[in-house]
């Protein structure tokens, strides 16, 4: 009983801080990113206003489904994290991630707008690029490591990255998508709102959009997390190496974002793809060698 | 509380404008005025957007358009009328095909004066309208 009372314990406390976390990074992200375009950029709690004025919008939505398949998304997020944060098994989170992503993209295909299709559509261009790379990083950590627990990580002797180097590379390509920035941010961008570039979102409004902004809260910190699965090991260092290296990566992003053009579709699938295949392969094939 | 103040998303439709007052709407967005800093994001639809901001006077071709963004706005929302053409017909008033300021096709909530009108009185005429909602 009591082992069961600190599981649900354990996962209501990750359901209310991950969205906080999120929606806080988000917030210093937007002031990090106007601070480098010269602004003043928005209140650290912008992100919060904006969801919470979502809400209160009146939301029409073209069909109901939008909203059903949104909720779904939503909730295949929040599995995803919770499952993460437990220390459960890489594979599954990973199939929890693509299939709230699925979802978002059905979202985009229910609503009839060509924008909205051109958007989903491209979301699954995005998931095509993304992907495999996860799985190679999903055998490449059960090699490395001897297990698909996220757990583990944590009584390594040294960090994963240092026998994935070549993954962890690809795995910086994977967080440029799913963060939404530049140069990959083909489906739906936060800059710049036109209908193409918003996408997936084109028609939806009110408490629709607070579930995609909510959502996305989510995939970043289960972003930052899955960097610091590949980062963390059994010493007291390896925390403070972790939560350092995500720290500058997550910099590097915005600096990236802020400096880079959105490239084409194709572009994108080609860029992913060349380094799935050489440097996802060539550290699969070093790994089974040594 | 109504967040609506926090995060007012503006949506920008040039009815006939001569562009004067477009371009001072943009320059509301660079680093001098900066309006992401009272939350205020430029959007390209209406379904996101709270805030309808209009230049340029109503004619026979745009007086659908601007009804028809109207609509597809979701409540609460506001519209701006920015410059003397949208708020009178300005310069333009007499044209044959022009039917006169933004109040002639949809109802208004805030007038901001000028030819062009100044980034200033726009982020001001904003923030002012964002008040009147209750
Ligand atoms: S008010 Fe002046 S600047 Fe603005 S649209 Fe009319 S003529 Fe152009």
């Amino acid at each position: 009983m009591n082992d069961f009372m600190s599981a649900a314990l354990q996962i209501l406390a990750v359901i209310i801080i991950v969205p906080i976390a999120g929606g806080l990074i988000s917030g210093i992200d937007r002031k990090i990113s106007a601070k480098m375009q010269g602004r003043k950029g928005p209140p650290i709690l912008q992100p919060f206003y904006d969801v919470l004025k979502l809400l209160q919008k009146d939301s029409k939505t073209v069909n109901p489904t939008t909203r059903y398949f949104l909720v779904l998304s939503l909730i295949f997020n929040m599995f995803n994290v919770v499952l993460f944060f437990m220390g459960a098994e890489l594979l599954l989170c990973i199939f929890a991630f693509t299939i709230s992503c699925v979802f978002f993209s059905l979202a985009g295909y229910s609503s009839r707008s060509p924008y909205s299709f051109i958007g989903a559509e491209r979301e699954l261009v995005q998931i095509i690029c993304y992907v495999p790379m996860i799985i190679l990083l999903a055998f490449g950590y059960y090699q490395a490591v001897g297990s698909f627990s996220i757990s583990y990580a944590f009584q390594l002797d040294a960090p994963a990255v240092t026998r994935l180097p070549l993954l962890f590379i690809g795995l910086l390509y994977v967080i440029t998508i799913k963060l939404r920035k530049s140069p990959f941010d083909i489906s739906m961008s936060h800059h710049a709102h036109q209908e193409i570039v918003r996408g997936v979102t084109t028609e939806m409004e009110g408490s629709c959009l607070a579930i995609v902004e909510v959502s996305h809260w989510f995939e970043t910190v289960f972003t930052i997390r899955l960097l610091f699965l590949f980062l963390i090991y059994g010493q007291p260092l390896g925390w403070v190496i972790g939560i350092g290296a995500c720290l500058i990566i997550y910099f590097l992003e915005i600096l990236v974002d802020n400096a880079t053009a959105r490239i084409k579709y194709r572009s994108a699938l080609r860029a992913t793809w060349i380094v799935v295949l050489v440097l996802g392969f060539a550290n699969l094939a070093f790994l089974s060698l040594f | 509380m109504k967040f609506i103040k926090k995060s007012p998303w503006i949506l920008h439709y040039n009815a006939s404008s001569c562009n004067g007052c477009d371009i001072e709407i943009l320059a509301c967005l660079t680093p001098l005025y900066d309006v992401e800093r009272l939350g205020m994001i430029h959007t390209g639809n209406p379904k996101h957007a709270d805030v309808l901001l209009i230049s340029g006077c109503v004619n026979t071709q745009s007086v659908s358009v601007v009804k028809q963004l109207y609509e597809q706005m979701s409540e609460p929302k506001v519209v701006i009328a920015v410059g003397a053409c949208a708020s009178t017909g300005g310069i333009s008033k007499d044209c044959y095909n022009v039917i006169g300021g933004v109040s002639e096709a949809i109802p208004v909530d805030m007038y901001v004066p000028g030819c062009a009108a100044r980034p200033e009185a726009i982020i001001d005429g904003v923030v002012k309208v964002l008040d009147k909602i209750k």
